[in-house]
């Protein structure tokens, strides 16, 4: 896909004019925030559960090497054709290659965020392909010619009237003054007319949400059904996913589990958790003949001795965005890239480069929602402070920014030139404030006061007050 | 793509990945051990109950999850139930299931009005009818091994599933149902595909709005037998 990441400031003004995009995110709170509360409140073991997701990953990852090994082992003891892909391109021709040595024409998806990393989609068309999402939130997307908006719930952007539009658009076919006026008639319709595509698809391709070194299998998470006709009813199933999805047992995959659907959608487990292990087998009477997986790495495998190890835990549950303030009021396509969101802040950089991603981990208030419904306590806001560092480090940023960084760092090393400066401002700031209490504008700080008033300080700093406070004085 | 550009894609990524971690001996048998380990993590309080409470914790998630659960106190009142669900709904006692040998020794003429053909489900089929191995009371889930006995395909492809269980293969965690599956098919060792079900497929990517019936079943309904 092309990266906008750069762009983010543009991105971000659009999207808040954007008022189709405001009123479908408006459900945010009331729905995914919601449920998740909701599943959380159920299962007093869930904060338990977290620690020991957390540590599962943690053991795995630093034995990645072993654990990638010993479930390549298993899982082409049982028929499986396991290959490994260092770079998205490689990624990319791997699964066409597949494609070609099948005689492919028409090709279905499930849902997969990897396969958007790589923008498989459009290499396998500029090879002549048909790839159709099946997914119904992805199918949404693709007929829209978008990319998804966020990890788990592709279409959260649109709303129920573009929706029809769309259908109404690209289902020529169907009479035109047919009713489709309630999400119901929108699903049919849907289903209907990839029923035909799964019957028809030559190669079914799906992620994984896991892999299980125990088993040699992969797993998929889902609520449609999708994947597992896209995998069952082609001659060849393709798992597309990622060096960093292995655990080591069914136990383990089990506890992951266990945090999954409630962080990501507040069901308690998901319709759909699918375990696949090679291909049919001689005696079964339905299911693929070929069973590949292709294992990214796309700069992954970088990250381990940094500290951004630990956003290799993720578990892509979208929690972080769902919680997220920003994300909340701008949504998923202002960030320019695949992951949008604190996940994305955190690992765009770290994949398609810092120089193109660096507004990102710059877009958070820090409030730290994120880190604390992360079902794999990945300190994401400590993760972007990394970056920020990094980018100053690096000579990013603009030149003023830099020059006021410099200057306050010069202070706060400085603590009684720190206090007099802060004194000497709060002073001056209170004086020119007196009349209205505030500023309507203020050089330096046109970016707060063109949309709202700044408050003139009281008088006192922080520290006088407080050193009045310990001191016993009454306020 | 030739054989040997595959061995060097292999060596450059795991290559990478033990440059960075920087493992060295010993770690290899730390990991197997982990792996035959098996071990248990923490398992949620709430299925540890007797099978009484097992049964209805079972029944009450899946009704959550918008499924129909019905009981058979026994296996010959199998197609009385069976029979009744479908009339219930409006639908042709008509089914597809695999060879389970479990459900063809149920005495199917005792409702005459049920027909049942065998093999994978095709398009036109209207009611699966699947047998699980095991059933999760946790969260209400059915597991199922797909084989001759049970296709895939007749899970998923017709609009009305019907799955039966035995209240014998009623287990409270997921990890009892694991443990269950390796003792069918040996440690380590997995049917093609394992699916744990939950309910009839749903969506909530249109306005999220929650609408049961997306891609697979549109109405799952649930037999524990016993
Ligand atoms: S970072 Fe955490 S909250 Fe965000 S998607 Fe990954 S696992 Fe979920």
């Amino acid at each position: 896909m092309d990266v906008t990441a750069h762009a983010f400031k543009s991105n971000v003004k659009a999207a808040l004019k954007d008022m189709q995009l405001q009123r479908a995110l408006s459900g945010l709170p009331t729905g995914l925030v919601a449920q998740r509360t909701a599943a959380k409140a159920k299962l007093p073991e869930f904060e338990a559960l977290r620690d020991v997701g957390r540590d599962i990953k943690n053991h795995t990852l630093a034995h990645l090497d072993l654990y990638l090994e010993a479930w390549e082992t298993k899982a082409t003891a049982a028929g499986a054709k396991v290959h490994w892909a260092p770079t998205a391109a490689d990624a990319r021709e791997i699964v066409a290659g597949i494609c070609r040595d099948a005689n492919a024409r028409l090709v279905t998806k499930g849902k997969s965020m990897v396969s958007e990393e790589i923008a498989l989609n459009a290499h396998l068309e500029a090879q002549g392909l048909e790839v159709v999402e099946t997914d119904l939130g992805e199918y949404l997307v693709q007929i829209r010619h978008e990319t998804p908006s966020h990890i788990i719930a592709p279409a959260i952007h649109l709303t129920e009237a573009q929706i029809e539009a769309d259908f109404r658009r690209q289902h020529t076919h169907l009479p035109k003054d047919r009713p489709l006026d309630e999400p119901v008639k929108i699903v049919s319709e849907a289903r209907e007319i990839l029923r035909e595509k799964f019957i028809k698809a030559d190669v079914g391709i799906t992620g994984a949400n896991f892999l299980i070194a125990e088993t040699g299998s992969s797993i998929i998470v889902t609520n449609e059904g999708n994947g597992d006709l896209t995998q069952s009813l082609a001659k060849v199933h393709v798992v597309v996913t990622s060096i960093d999805k292995v655990v080591p047992t069914l136990e383990d995959v089990t506890t992951l589990l266990r945090l999954l659907a409630r962080s990501a959608t507040g069901q308690e487990f998901s319709v759909y958790t699918t375990f696949s292990t090679g291909p049919r087998r001689a005696e079964d009477a339905d299911g693929p003949e070929e069973y590949h997986v292709v294992l990214l790495d796309n700069g992954r495998s970088a990250l381990l001795d940094t500290p951004f190890r630990e956003v290799l835990r993720c578990i892509r549950c979208g929690a972080c965005m769902n919680h997220c303030p920003v994300y909340g009021a701008v949504g998923g396509h202002a960030y320019g890239w695949v992951y949008p969101g604190p996940i994305g802040a955190v690992i765009n950089p770290a994949l398609i480069g810092l120089e193109e991603a660096s507004h990102l981990p710059n877009a958070s208030t820090f409030c730290g929602r994120c880190e604390s419904v992360c079902p794999m306590k990945i300190p994401l806001p400590g993760l972007m402070r990394e970056w920020r560092q990094q980018e100053f480090a690096a000579g990013g940023g603009t030149r003023m920014a830099r020059s006021a960084l410099k200057a306050w760092s010069y202070l706060a090393r400085r603590p009684r030139l720190y206090h007099l400066a802060s004194r000497l401002g709060i002073a001056a700031l209170s004086a020119l404030g007196r009349t209205r209490g505030a500023f309507r504008s203020l050089p330096l700080a046109g970016g707060w006061t063109r949309h709202r008033d700044l408050a003139a300080p009281q008088g006192r700093t922080f520290q006088q007050l407080w050193a009045e406070h310990k001191r016993g004085v009454p306020r | 793509m030739s054989d040997a550009a595959a061995v060097a894609r292999r060596e450059k990524v795991l290559g990478a990945i033990r440059t960075r971690l920087g493992n060295s001996g010993g770690k290899r048998e730390a990991v197997e051990a982990r792996i035959a380990g098996q071990a248990r993590h923490l398992v949620p309080e709430r299925s540890r109950q007797d099978a009484s409470g097992l049964k209805a914790l079972f029944a009450a998630q899946l009704r959550a999850g918008n499924a129909t659960v019905v009981e058979s106190a026994s296996e010959a009142d199998l197609p009385r139930i069976v029979a009744s669900y479908l009339r219930g709904q409006n639908l042709p006692l008509t089914l597809r299931a695999g060879e389970d040998a479990w459900l063809r020794g149920i005495d199917w003429s005792r409702e005459p009005a049920i027909s049942i053909t065998k093999g994978p489900a095709v398009p036109a089929d209207e009611v699966g009818l699947t047998h699980a191995v095991a059933a999760v009371a946790e969260t209400g889930t059915l597991v199922l091994a797909s084989g001759p006995e049970n296709p895939v395909t007749v899970t998923f492809l017709p609009e009305t599933s019907i799955i039966v269980v035995r209240a014998a293969d009623l287990v409270g965690p997921y990890e009892a149902a694991f443990d269950l599956i390796r003792e069918r098919y040996g440690h380590g060792t997995m049917p093609r595909t394992l699916n744990l079900v939950s309910g009839p497929s749903r969506t909530a990517d249109v306005g999220g709005r929650l609408v049961t019936g997306a891609h697979g079943p549109r109405r799952l309904c649930v037999v524990i037998v016993g």
